[in-house]
Parts: C-alpha cells; sequence; structure tokens
C-alpha cells in the first residue's frame, strides 16, 4: 500500500472508503482570545475492512481525533465521510443515528450499564435502532457466543471479570453491525494476559467477519499487530504507510 | 416504542434504591393519602346524608332562639349557626338568657292554631344535658332529652326494640325512657332485649334519676342529624313533662322542630314562622327567632365540608409540591451519578429524546407508585375514620383517577428539568466523568 493520505476529490463518495478525513481542524476555545487547536490538518482514510492503528503519546490528540472519528464531536474545519456520509451536514439526532448505525465503541473503562445483564448491554444499540425484542436477543445470543461469553448472558457486569466485560463491550459494539468498530485503548485496563485475549478476538472479527477496525492505543507494540499505523504526534499524522517507521512514536 | 424498556429500566434503578425511592415518594403518598381519606370520609358522610335528606326529614323546620345579629338574612343565620358550631339553638353568649328571652308555650300555641293547615307536629325538646347513664355499675356518656308529643308523631326514631311513649307517658310525665342502640348495647350487651322493662339510672345535673327503659331505639334521618348537629349523638329520651319537671322549666324553649304537612313546602312554611314568631321579640334587644329548613342546614353542612375539604386539599397541593420538589433533587442526583451511562448510552446511538425520555418515566413511575402507595393508605385512614363516624366508608373512584392523575403531572413536570439536563449532557465529557 502507497502514501495515503490525501484525499483523491473524486472519490468522496466511494464505497472503498470507510473513513475519509480531509484537512480536519479540531480547535477549543477556552475563552477568547486562547484558543487551542489540538488537530492540525488531520486527512487520512480507512478502507473497508482494513484494521488500522492510530498510535501516540499522550497529548497528542488520540482521544480529540477518536471523538472526531466517532462522532460525538464535530471538527472544527474539514471534511469527514464516514461510510459515505458527510458528518458535517448532520444534526444532532442523526449524529446519534450515526453512531447508532455506523460505529461501534469499545471503550478503555469497558462502560457496560451497571445493573444490566450482558444480554441487555449487547442488545442496548439494537433498542435504540428500533429492533423488534425477539430478533435483538436472537442477536445478541449469536454475538455473545461469537466472543464465547454466551455461558454468561444473565450475568450482571459487577459479576464478570475485566476481560470478559471487554468481550461483552466488543459483542455490544457488534450489535448493529456498524461499518466500523472504534476501540479505544481496549486492552488499557487489562493485564498483559487478558490483554492479548482480547487483541485475538478483535483478529478474529477481522479476519472471520471482515470487520473494520480502528484501534487507538499509545502502545506501539499493539500497533504494529494492525495492518497500517497511522502515528499521530503533536495534532500530527506523521506518517501512514503499511511499512510503519515507529521511530518517530 | 423505548417505553416498556423504560419502564423496567426505571422498575429496575428503584429497585436498586429502595430506600432512597421510598423517601422520595414520601411527599407524594402523604399528599395522596390525605386527600383520598378525606374524599373517603367526605363521599360517605354527603351520601349518607343527602339518603337521610330524600328518605326523611326534608319536611322539618327548626326554631331557635338566636342572639340578635344586624341583619337578619338567612345568610346571617346560617354563619350565627357557624359560630355555635355544632351548638344550634343554644346561646353563644356568655350572658345568660333570661326569662323573657325563650319561646314559651303559649307562643307555640298561637302559632299552631295560625298553621294548622300546614303543621303535622311539634316537636319540642328540654335537654338535661350530658349525664351518664348506669345500669348495674356499668355506665354510658348520654345527653338526657325531654321530647314532646310531636316526637311520637313525627317518628323521629325508629323503634327496634320495646315501644315507643304512649300518649300517658307525655301526659303523666312518666319516669320513662327510650335509649338508643348504643346505650344499650353498653349497658345490657349484645343482646339487649332484656333491658326492656329494666331500670336505669341518669345522673343528671338535676340529680340522679331512676328511669324505666320502654324501648330501644336506632337514629334515622330526621332526627339523627339533628341530634348530630345538636348535643350527642346518643340521647336518652324522656317524656317532656318528665323533663321539666326535673329542671324546674315552666314551658320555656330555646329550640323545637315543626315538621310540615305532607305537600307543604318547608321554605313557604319557614318564612310563615318566622314572621309569625318574630314580632315577639321585636323589642328583645339581644335575641331574635332563627328559623332554618333541613335545606339549609344541609347546605351549611355542605359548605362546612367543603371548606374542610378545600382546606385538606391545600395541604394536600404543598405536600405534592414539596414531594414534586423532593423527586426533582433526587433526580438531579441519579443524573449526576449516571453520568457515565448517559455518555455510553450517547455513544450507542441514543437520541437526546431516549435519554429524556427514560428520565421522565423514572420520574413518572417514582411518583406513580407513590400516589398508588397514597390511594391504599388513604383508603385506609378514609375507612377507620368513617367507621367511627358510623358510616360506610364510600372512596370515590373519581379522587383515585384525578389523584394517580396528578401523581404522574407530578413526576411529569418535576421530572422534566433533570431528564432534560441528562438529555442535553455532551457526550464527552459525560463518559470522561468520574
Amino acid at each position: 500500500m502507497i502514501m495515503d493520505n490525501g484525499l483523491n476529490p473524486a472519490s468522496e463518495n466511494n464505497k472503498e472508503y470507510v473513513i475519509r478525513l480531509k484537512d480536519i481542524v479540531k480547535k477549543f476555545y477556552i475563552g477568547r482570545p486562547n484558543e487551542l487547536e489540538i488537530l492540525h490538518g488531520i486527512s487520512m482514510d480507512v478502507k473497508r475492512g482494513e484494521f488500522v492503528s492510530i498510535v501516540g503519546p499522550s497529548g497528542s490528540g488520540k482521544s480529540t481525533l477518536m471523538n472526531v472519528i466517532g462522532v460525538l464531536d464535530k471538527p472544527t474545519s474539514g471534511t469527514y465521510y464516514l461510510d459515505g456520509i458527510n458528518v458535517e451536514e448532520a444534526d444532532e439526532d442523526e449524529l446519534s443515528d450515526i453512531r447508532n448505525q455506523k460505529i461501534g465503541f469499545v471503550f478503555q473503562t469497558y462502560n457496560l450499564i451497571s445493573k444490566t445483564t450482558a444480554l441487555s448491554n449487547v442488545e442496548l444499540p439494537m433498542l435504540y435502532a428500533g429492533v423488534s425484542a425477539r430478533k435483538r436477543r436472537e442477536r445478541a445470543m449469536e454475538l455473545l457466543s461469537l466472543v464465547e461469553m454466551e455461558d454468561r448472558a444473565k450475568h450482571l457486569p459487577e459479576e464478570l471479570s475485566g476481560g470478559q466485560k471487554q468481550r461483552v463491550a466488543i459483542a455490544r459494539a457488534m450489535a448493529n453491525s456498524p461499518a466500523i468498530i472504534l476501540a479505544d485503548e481496549p486492552t488499557g485496563a487489562l493485564d498483559t494476559k487478558t490483554g492479548r485475549l482480547v487483541m485475538d478476538i478483535f483478529h478474529k472479527l477481522h479476519k472471520e467477519q471482515g470487520i473494520t477496525i480502528v484501534l487507538i492505543t499509545h502502545s506501539p507494540e499493539l500497533a504494529k499487530e494492525t495492518e497500517r499505523i497511522l502515528p499521530l504526534r503533536d495534532g500530527n499524522i506523521i506518517y501512514g504507510g503499511d511499512s510503519p517507521d515507529l521511530s518517530a512514536v | 416504542m423505548l417505553f416498556k424498556e423504560n419502564v423496567i429500566l426505571a422498575l429496575r434503578s428503584l429497585k436498586s434504591n429502595k430506600m432512597r425511592a421510598f423517601l422520595t415518594m414520601l411527599g407524594i403518598i402523604i399528599g395522596v393519602s390525605a386527600v383520598i381519606a378525606i374524599l373517603t370520609v367526605g363521599n360517605s358522610i354527603t351520601k349518607n346524608v343527602t339518603s337521610m335528606m330524600n328518605g326523611l326529614g326534608a319536611n322539618d323546620v327548626f326554631i331557635a332562639v338566636q342572639e340578635k345579629k344586624n341583619s337578619t338574612e338567612t345568610e346571617d343565620e346560617i354563619k350565627a349557626l357557624k359560630v355555635d358550631g355544632l351548638n344550634f339553638g343554644k346561646s353563644s353568649s356568655s350572658t345568660k338568657m333570661q326569662q323573657s328571652d325563650y319561646i314559651t308555650t303559649e307562643m307555640i300555641y298561637s302559632m299552631c292554631e295560625e298553621f294548622k293547615d300546614e303543621i303535622y307536629a311539634v316537636n319540642i325538646y328540654d335537654q338535661l344535658g350530658n349525664a351518664d347513664v348506669a345500669y348495674e355499675g356499668k355506665k354510658a356518656k348520654n345527653s338526657v332529652v325531654g321530647t314532646s308529643v310531636g316526637f311520637y308523631l313525627s317518628n323521629s326514631v325508629d323503634v327496634v326494640e320495646g315501644t315507643m311513649f304512649s300518649p300517658s307517658d307525655f301526659d303523666e310525665g312518666k319516669y320513662t325512657c327510650l335509649i338508643p342502640t348504643y346505650t344499650a348495647k353498653r349497658l345490657f350487651g349484645k343482646n339487649y332485649k332484656d333491658a326492656i322493662g329494666q331500670e336505669i339510672t341518669a345522673e343528671t345535673s338535676y340529680g340522679d334519676v331512676l328511669l324505666t327503659v320502654i324501648g330501644v331505639y336506632k337514629t334515622n334521618g330526621r332526627n339523627g342529624m339533628m341530634m348530630q348537629m345538636g348535643t350527642s349523638i346518643h340521647s336518652t329520651y324522656v317524656p317532656l313533662k318528665t323533663a321539666m319537671a326535673l329542671d324546674h322549666s315552666s314551658g320555656q324553649y330555646s329550640f323545637f322542630q315543626v315538621s310540615a304537612k305532607d305537600g307543604i313546602n318547608p321554605n313557604s312554611l319557614k318564612g310563615k314562622v318566622k314572621s309569625f314568631l318574630e314580632p315577639y321579640f321585636r323589642n328583645n334587644a339581644r335575641y331574635t327567632v332563627a328559623v332554618v329548613t333541613y335545606e339549609n342546614i344541609l347546605n351549611m353542612f355542605y359548605k362546612l365540608l367543603g371548606m374542610i375539604t378545600l382546606a385538606i386539599s391545600i395541604i394536600a397541593g404543598i405536600a405534592l409540591l414539596v414531594g414534586g420538589i423532593g423527586v426533582m433533587n433526587i433526580m438531579l442526583v441519579s443524573v449526576t451519578e449516571r453520568t457515565r451511562e448517559i455518555g455510553t448510552r450517547k455513544a450507542l446511538g441514543a437520541r437526546n429524546s431516549s435519554i429524556r425520555a427514560q428520565f421522565i418515566v423514572e420520574a413518572v413511575i417514582i411518583c406513580l407508585i407513590g400516589g398508588i402507595i397514597g390511594v391504599v393508605f388513604g383508603i385506609l385512614m378514609g375507612n377507620v375514620a368513617s367507621y367511627f363516624l358510623g358510616y360506610p366508608a364510600d372512596p370515590s373512584i373519581l379522587g383515585i383517577v384525578i389523584s394517580l392523575g396528578v401523581s404522574s403531572a407530578v413526576g411529569l413536570f418535576f421530572g422534566y428539568f433533570p431528564a432534560n439536563k441528562a438529555a442535553r449532557l455532551n457526550p464527552i465529557e459525560a463518559l470522561r466523568y468520574e
């Protein structure tokens, strides 16, 4: 794969790409005239079926970039096409629907809804999508068995180990068959062994289901496992090829 | 679509915080139970009184000596009645009534003569005041009342055991008496048939009197109403002449009752009686006669009941308001506690409206459950109160429906602000919230 940072203007709606960011700038206003520019014009694409990682030290703008990619936040300027949809034009409800349909979040801290069973947690995105109760249940059980958690379906998050919680969270992220899974330090709160297990699940989903995964991490070791590394530093992607030079990270 | 899930979610949330949920509901429970209790009691009293009114007593006109007010309008008479509380026919003045202030036997006779085509019976009472009625060491508080032959004519009470006074009881002033079922039960036990013919002692302020029980009566509408308004719920009746011999009164009354003949409008009789008796008091500086019909008394009663209902409703309204603020407070706490959950839900695709609905449903459920508990508790209290008042309880269905509606509205109103706060949380900040 060649350097792929610039967008081909003719192919903004190209179905080959799931994520197309062009000149994304994100500024925060801490009261005028103080503005803090975190992202300085980032351009990047992710192709359908890719497993890429965005890697960088803390303070590099990883979280801000993740929020933009996850449409939790809008960029100050620049264009963002997610699965062919221009995110800029979407209103608040449409952004909710985009998150619901196109993105599967996996958080460092799992963020399962407490006092709610693993099964109900997996059902939740489908609930917001208006899927019928019976279909929700079927799909949720299917996904739980995919992450080998079907025998824990009726357990509450409080009764699960960290690794188990994260597997449930991955099943939940897959609920509406999203365009991408956006995983933010998914192994950050886990020990090495459990972290390995979670990474294996991502690889399995990627290989067997052809799922597009964007992994955000500070760890070069984890990043190396992915197909392509996008190193982020001081709000710029400094290299985006398929033969990563990790000395920059 | 999400409604069912929101209800399940709300119930789960309440279940995990039972104590807090209960304390939150308390204001609503108190408010609703107060309303339901008063409505239950009020409803049962109203129904009973109305049925009394319809069945009996509608023909009666009551005449009492009353302190003079500046105006003689009916409105003022009713006010005077109210000022006197439930002591119609008694002077509220601290200064004693003089001989010349009373209604005399002559006045009553000439009045009867004047309106003999309209008056069916005249019932004169001579009240001997409260007295312990005793039999073989067992006592019951009663008021002893002398009563005239009109009492007999107008079927003021239903005799359930023994007999009514005979004309000779009245004529000769015999020491006989009618006792109410309450007293009979107290003195003679459940099987009070044995009471007939027994001698009981009435410890009046005029001395102890031995009276032979000739009958046991059940209060009916006509008399029950008056006696409850007037002296005591439980009256032992003696012939008028007997009472007059005891208190040495010589045909002077502060109160009597006239029954109109069938087909005679008691309100028109009231006017006639009033204009007939008033001249006797024209030169009396302090007293005059007040004449009211059953209808007047009922209206006064309804007005009083309405005022009590209103007062309690206002208190209940304040309780609901305070309860609602409590619900809002707890919902705000709950939103803060669940900030991360809200962030997660938003990340998973919940629209603002879904989050808002979730918290509003929770607030409404808290209030609705509080309302249901309040209704149950209120009906219970209303039943207990009605039991002691001696009426069958009659919970108001409309009141229950409205109470539950108002509870839900309180939840909706006070839940909206916290729910909206939750809905408008920034998902990034919410996800980052520790």
